[in-house]
C-alpha cells in the first residue's frame, strides 16, 4: 500500500494549527489511515487505497482539518470556462478510448511544488490507476501547446518526438525499446496495431500515454505558470475522479482551474465536473449499522467533518471522492467521525449453540493418543518441493506446481506427509535419540470430482528414528491406534521405493486403503544425509474417518 | 546429629570412596584402590562434594609424554648424537650418510643442531666434509641432554622439569613428532571438616538396604535393617514426554474460547477458486492484492468450477451493484478471472462459503475457523509463506458496529488482553472496517492483532440472498504466541527443532 511523506511544516500551513506530534499520531491513526513515522519535519502515513484524494500533501491536510473540526463541511472549488478544446478521434475506441481533461492556471511552481506535482501523478498513476494500465496522468505546460487538441490512435512508426529526459526525436516502436518509460509500461501497448498519442493544433506531439511525455511540451518547469492536464484510460468515470482530485490538489496550491470542452464525435461533454455527487441518506439505517443513535443534526456535523455537506437527507459527496458507492460507504465515514475510539464494545445476549467439527474432534483425539504414546507432535508446511517430496524419498509421486511461488524451496503441493517427518529427522540428528515424531497435515492431487479439480486429504504421518527401530515397533503404534478405534484393518504385502521391499505393507480397513506402513529404505536414509533406521506409517484420516 | 543424618544417606559407591580418603586424594589412585570404574569415582565424588563432605579440586596441568619419534630415538639414540659419533674426527657427508642411515630430514636436523652447538664444522670443497670440535668431543664425552631425558618415566608433569631437563624439554618439544604435550585435568578430593566428622564414624555398609528390590520385601528383611536416606534434593536427569505442537495447543485454547461463546467451527480447503477468495468478497478483480507477488496461483490445475447460480449475482454486484442499491465496481466481471486457483490467502473466503451455506431461518449464526493461509513471500525472520489465521462472523439481523468491538473484546480478554481498540482501515469487502489493537501490558504498547469489519451488502446479498448485517474478523496468531513463548524469529514457530519442542513450556491458559 502507498505511503506518502509529507514536510510537516508544509502539512501545517495547509491543515491551518500547529499540533503536538502526541496529538497528531493520535488523530491521523483515527482519521483511517496508518501513521508509520512523524518526527518533527516529516509525517509518512500509509494511504488506504479507497482515499486515493489523500496521496498529496494538500488532499490529507484537507481531510485532515475538516476531522479535528477545523475546517468543516463540503469545499467549493471554483471551475471557470476555459472554451479550450479537446477532440478526441473514433479512433481511439480501441486503444485507449477515454480522456478527461482540464486546464490549471496561475500555478507560482517552484522545485518544490513540481516535486509535490510529479508525486500526486506518480502515486495516483501506482495506485488508483493501477500502474498506469487503468489510468494515465499526463501534465504539460499550457503555454507551449496550441489548441485544440486531438486525442487519436496512429501507426506507432508514425508517431516520433523527442521523449522526456531523451537525446533525440525516435519512433513510439523505438521508445518502448530504447526508453526507460518505453520499457517499464511497454507491455500495456503490446500487440497493438495503433498507439494513443495527443497532438496539438501545430501537430505537435504532447505524449504517448501511458507511456512518455514529449520532451518539447510535456515538462513543466519554474517557469510555467498554467498546466494543461489529462487522464486517458477506459472508464470514464475513473478518469474524471482522477482528474478532480489532481485539480483540486493544484486549486488548493494556488491555482485556478478552467474546464475544457470535449468531443467525441457528435457527443459533447465539459470536464473537470466539481459538482457533488448526492446521495440519499437513511439515518435509521445508519443508526442501526453502527449501533448508534444519532439525530439529523448530529449526523449533518458528522458528514461535515469528513469534509461532505448534508442538505435534505442527502449527503454532498466532494468530488474528489472516488470511493462512495453504496450508503455503508457513508455509515463508514460518519463512524470515523464519531471515532471508533468513542464506540462502546458490547456483547449482545445472542443464544447460539456452540458446535465443534467432528473431523477437528477426531483429529484431536488421535493426536493425545500419539501423545501418549510418547510421540512428538510437530507442525509442518503443506507446500513442499520436488526434491524432498520424490527425489530425496527414492519415489514418484504426481505433484501439482504453483504457477509463480518466489521460492524454490516452496514451490507444489506436497502429495504426501512422511517426506516432512523426514526432513525434521534430517535437520535433528544432533539431538537425543529416539526420536519418535509424528504430524497431521494436508495433501493434495488432481481429482476434476472437486470444485477445485484438487482432491484435499488430512494425513497422519508417524515416524520413528532409534537405532533399535524396526516393523514391529511401527506396526504396534498403528495396532493400538486401530483397537483405541475400535476397528479392525488387514494388512497387505505392498511396494513402495521409499521403503524397503518386503517390509512394507498397505493398511485397509473396511475396504479403503488408508494407509502405508514400513521400515525405511536405506538409500532414503542415506539420501537425507541420516544415520539410524526409520521407520514410519501415513494414515488417510479424512478416509478413515469416512468408515467410522 | 547431623553427621548421623549425613552418613546415613551415602549411597554404595560413597561409601567404598570414603574411606580411601583418608589415605589418598588423587583420583587416579581412588580408582586403583576402590576397584570402581572411573565415571562411578566421578558420581561418588560428585555426590560427596554436594554434601559437603569432602572437597574436590580440580586443575589442569601440562603433561609431556613420548611421540612416535622419541620412542624410536630412545632405542636408537639421537640423530644428531649418531650423527656426531660416525664424525670420528673428520668425514663425508655422504658416508654419515651411509654409516649412520639417517633420512635426508634426520640429517639436515642434525647438521643445524650440531652446528649450533658448535660440535662441528663444515667445509664445502668437492663435497661437504664435517669435523668434530673440540666442543663436540667434550658433548659426546658427556652425554647429550636431550638423550637424558628421554630416558625419563613419561608421562611427567611440565612444570616439575628442572634446568637441564626443562632446557631438554623446550629443545625437544620444538621437534618432529619426539615429545607432545597434552593439558590434563588433575582431580583430587580432600575431605572437609564435616567430612572428617563422618569419617570417625563407622561407616556401615552391609545393614543398610540401598534399593527396595521384591526380594527384599519378600524376605520382609527391611524390617530389620536401616534404609538408606537419598539426599533429595538432588539432580536427576531430565526426561521428557510426547506432547502437541505449541501452536495447536494454543490453538486448542483459542477453539474453546470461540465455543464457550457460542461460535459454531467451519472447516474447508487450503486451494480455492479466486471467486470464493476474492469475487464472492467483493474484491475488484483488478485490486492490487490480487497482483501476482503476493499469491500463489496453482499451475496445473490453474482453474476450478464456479457456483452457477451465485456466480450470476456475484457477476452483477460487482459490475453495477445488483440489486444491493450500490453502483458496484462498474467494470466487466470475468469469470475466466473467478475460476483461477489460488492458495488462501485469508480464511475470510470460509466466512463467504459458510454465508452461501445458510438459511435465513437458521439466523442469528456464530461461526469461526482456524486455518493456515498463504502469502507468496520469501521465508524470514519476520515473514511466512504459510501461517494460521483465525475468522469468524456473527450473522445476526441485530447485529451492529457496537457488537463487532463487543465481540473481539470478548475474545482478546480471554487472550490475556483485556483492552482492544479498534482504528479504521480498509478491506473492499467490509464498511466499516478496522484494524484491531491490543495493549500490551508488559511491551507497554498497541500491537496490531488483525482485521475486522461489517460485510458490505455487495458481499451478503449475493451470498445469503438477504441484506442482514455480518460481522466477520480475521485475525493473525503466531504474534501472540512468539510473545507467549519469547520467540523472536517467526521461523522458529514452525522449525520444528526436537529439542525446542521437548522443552518448551506448555500453553497455560
Amino acid at each position: 500500500m502507498p505511503t506518502i511523506n509529507i514536510n510537516r511544516k508544509v502539512f501545517e500551513r495547509y491543515v491551518g494549527k500547529k499540533l503536538s506530534t502526541e496529538k497528531l499520531k493520535d488523530r491521523i491513526s483515527y482519521l483511517g489511515t496508518d501513521l508509520e513515522d512523524v518526527n518533527d519535519e516529516e509525517i509518512v502515513v500509509e494511504i488506504f487505497p479507497d482515499r486515493p484524494d489523500m496521496l498529496s500533501v494538500q488532499g490529507f491536510a484537507r481531510a485532515f482539518s475538516s476531522f479535528i473540526g477545523l475546517k468543516t463541511g463540503l469545499r467549493h472549488y471554483k471551475v471557470e470556462h476555459s472554451n479550450e478544446k479537446m477532440i478526441v478521434d473514433k479512433s481511439v475506441a480501441n486503444v485507449r478510448p477515454y480522456t478527461a481533461c482540464a486546464i490549471v492556471k496561475d500555478m507560482r511552481f517552484d522545485d518544490e511544488k513540481i516535486k509535490e506535482v510529479i508525486d500526486i501523478q506518480e502515486k495516483l498513476h501506482i495506485t488508483y490507476g493501477r500502474h498506469r494500465k487503468k489510468i494515465a496522468i499526463g501534465i504539460y505546460p499550457f503555454e507551449k501547446i496550441k489548441t485544440p487538441i486531438t486525442f487519436l490512435a496512429q501507426n506507432p512508426k508514425d508517431i516520433i518526438f523527442q521523449p522526456l529526459e531523451f537525446p533525440k526525436k525516435i519512433n513510439a516502436l523505438q521508445i518502448l525499446k530504447q526508453h526507460p518509460a518505453g520499457k517499464e509500461y511497454g507491455h500495456l501497448l503490446e500487440g497493438k496495431e495503433m498507439f494513443p498519442v495527443f497532438r496539438d493544433a501545430n501537430g505537435e506531439v504532447l505524449s504517448v500515454p501511458p507511456i512518455i511525455n514529449s520532451h518539447r511540451t510535456g515538462k513543466i518547469s519554474e517557469k510555467t505558470r498554467d498546466v494543461f492536464i489529462e487522464c486517458s484510460g477506459f472508464d470514464l468515470r475513473v478518469l474524471e475522479k482522477c482528474l478532480n482530485i489532481i485539480v483540486c490538489a493544484l486549486y488548493e496550491m494556488g491555482g485556478k482551474i478552467y474546464s475544457m470542452d470535449l468531443s467525441y464525435g457528435n457527443k459533447k461533454q465539459v470536464t473537470p465536473d466539481l459538482k457533488p455527487e448526492e446521495m440519499k441518506v437513511d439515518i435509521d439505517y445508519v443508526n442501526k449499522w453502527l449501533g448508534l443513535n444519532l439525530n439529523e443534526s448530529e449526523i449533518k456535523k458528522l458528514f461535515e467533518r469528513m469534509g461532505y455537506g448534508y442538505r435534505n437527507k442527502k449527503a454532498l459527496i466532494p468530488a474528489y471522492r472516488a470511493d462512495i458507492i453504496h450508503q455503508v460507504d457513508l455509515a463508514e465515514d460518519i463512524a470515523i467521525a464519531y471515532g471508533y475510539e468513542n464506540f462502546e464494545a458490547v456483547i449482545p445476549q445472542v443464544a447460539t449453540i456452540a458446535e465443534e467439527n467432528k473431523f477437528e474432534i477426531f483429529k484431536s483425539k488421535i493426536a493425545h493418543l500419539l501423545v501418549g504414546l510418547n510421540f512428538l507432535e510437530t507442525s509442518t508446511y503443506n507446500l513442499a518441493n520436488k526434491e524432498v517430496q520424490c527425489k530425496k524419498m527414492n519415489a514418484e509421486i504426481a505433484l501439482i506446481s504453483l504457477a509463480n511461488s518466489i521460492s524454490s524451496d516452496y514451490n507444489v503441493l506436497r502429495a504426501w506427509v512422511i517426506p516432512s517427518l523426514i526432513e525434521i529427522l534430517s535437520n535433528n540428528k544432533h539431538h537425543e535419540y529416539p526420536q519418535k515424531i509424528f504430524t497431521i497435515g494436508t495433501i493434495f492431487k488432481q481429482n476434476n470430482k472437486f470444485e477445485t479439480n484438487i482432491e484435499e486429504n488430512e494425513r497422519l504421518a508417524v515416524a520413528v528414528a532409534s537405532e533399535k527401530t524396526d516393523y514391529t515397533e511401527i506396526k504396534q503404534v498403528l495396532d493400538y491406534l486401530f483397537r483405541s478405534l475400535d476397528l479392525k484393518y488387514e494388512i497387505k504385502e505392498a511396494e513402495h521405493s521409499s521403503f524397503i521391499e518386503g517390509r512394507v505393507a498397505r493398511v485397509n480397513a473396511k475396504g479403503k486403503n488408508v494407509a502405508y506402513i514400513g521400515e525405511i529404505n536405506p538409500q532414503v536414509i542415506e539420501n537425507w544425509e541420516l544415520e539410524t533406521p526409520v521407520t514410519a506409517f501415513e494414515l488417510n484420516l479424512t478416509e478413515l474417518f469416512e468408515v467410522i | 546429629m547431623e553427621t548421623d543424618r549425613i552418613a546415613s544417606t551415602l549411597h554404595p559407591l560413597e561409601r567404598k570412596v570414603l574411606p580411601i580418603l583418608k589415605s589418598t586424594s588423587s583420583f587416579e589412585s581412588i580408582v586403583e584402590k576402590t576397584g570402581l570404574q572411573k565415571v562411578e569415582v566421578m558420581r561418588a565424588l560428585q555426590w560427596l562434594q554436594n554434601k559437603k563432605i569432602i572437597r574436590v579440586n580440580q586443575k589442569l596441568q601440562e603433561e609431556v609424554s613420548m611421540d612416535e619419534n622419541g620412542l624410536k630415538y630412545k632405542e636408537k639414540g639421537l640423530p644428531e648424537k649418531n650423527f656426531l659419533e660416525s664424525v670420528k674426527d673428520r668425514a663425508t657427508l655422504d658416508k654419515i650418510e651411509k654409516t649412520t642411515n639417517l633420512s635426508k630430514q634426520e640429517l639436515s636436523i642434525s647438521l643445524g643442531i650440531l652446528k649450533s652447538k658448535a660440535a662441528i664444522e663444515i667445509k664445502k670443497e668437492k663435497e661437504i666434509i664435517v669435523s668434530i670440535t673440540d666442543n663436540g668431543k667434550k658433548l659426546l664425552k658427556k652425554g647429550f641432554p636431550e638423550e637424558e631425558f628421554l630416558k625419563k618415566k613419561f608421562p611427567m608433569n611440565t612444570s616439575e622439569l628442572k634446568d637441564l631437563d626443562k632446557f631438554a624439554f623446550e629443545n625437544l618439544k620444538k621437534r618432529n613428532r619426539i615429545v607432545k604435550v597434552d593439558i590434563i585435568k588433575i582431580i583430587n578430593a580432600e575431605l572437609t571438616d564435616i567430612g572428617k566428622k563422618i569419617i570417625q564414624h563407622k561407616i556401615k555398609e552391609h545393614e543398610i538396604i540401598d534399593r527396595i528390590t521384591p526380594s527384599v520385601l519378600k524376605s520382609g528383611s527391611w524390617k530389620k535393617k536401616e534404609v538408606r536416606k537419598y539426599d533429595v534434593k538432588i539432580n536427576v536427569p531430565d526426561i521428557s514426554g510426547g506432547r502437541r505442537h505449541f501452536v495447536n495447543q494454543a490453538i486448542e485454547y483459542i477453539k474453546k474460547i470461540w465455543l464457550d461463546m457460542g461460535f459454531k467451527e467451519m472447516t474447508g480447503s487450503l486451494v480455492q477458486t479466486s471467486f470464493w477468495d476474492l469475487d464472492a468478497l467483493f474484491v475488484p478483480q483488478d485490486h492490487p492484492s490480487r497482483d501476482m507477488q503476493d499469491t500463489f496461483y496453482v499451475k496445473d490445475p490453474a482453474y476450478g468450477k464456479l457456483p452457477k447460480e451465485l456466480m450470476k449475482r456475484v457477476k452483477a454486484a460487482h459490475e453495477n451493484g445488483w440489486t444491493t442499491g450500490s453502483k458496484g465496481w462498474q467494470y466487466k466481471w470475468s469469470a475466466e478471472e473467478a475460476k483461477k486457483l489460488l492458495m488462501i490467502t485469508h480464511d475470510t473466503y470460509l466466512s463467504a462459503k459458510t454465508l452461501a451455506s445458510i438459511k435465513k431461518e437458521d439466523l442469528p449464526i456464530k461461526s469461526f475457523q482456524i486455518m493456515k493461509v498463504f502469502r507468496n513471500e520469501t521465508l524470514s525472520w519476520k515473514s511466512l509463506f504459510e501461517f494460521c489465521q483465525i475468522g469468524g462472523i456473527v450473522v445476526d439481523p441485530n447485529a451492529n458496529f457496537k457488537h463487532l468491538k463487543g465481540y473481539l473484546k470478548g475474545f482478546f480478554a480471554k487472550m490475556g488482553f483485556p483492552d482492544v481498540r479498534i482504528r479504521p482501515a480498509h478491506f473492499p469487502y467490509t464498511e466499516p472496517s478496522c484494524e484491531c489493537d491490543v495493549w500490551h501490558p508488559k511491551k507497554k504498547q498497541w500491537v496490531e492483532v488483525g482485521g475486522a469489519g461489517i460485510f458490505r451488502p455487495e458481499v451478503v446479498k449475493p451470498l445469503l440472498g438477504e441484506e442482514v448485517p455480518v460481522l466477520a474478523w480475521g485475525l493473525g496468531m503466531e504474534r501472540t504466541i512468539m510473545e507467549y513463548y519469547n520467540i523472536t524469529d517467526v521461523r522458529d514457530v514452525y522449525k520444528n527443532d526436537l529439542k525446542q519442542l521437548r522443552e518448551i513450556k506448555m500453553w497455560m491458559k
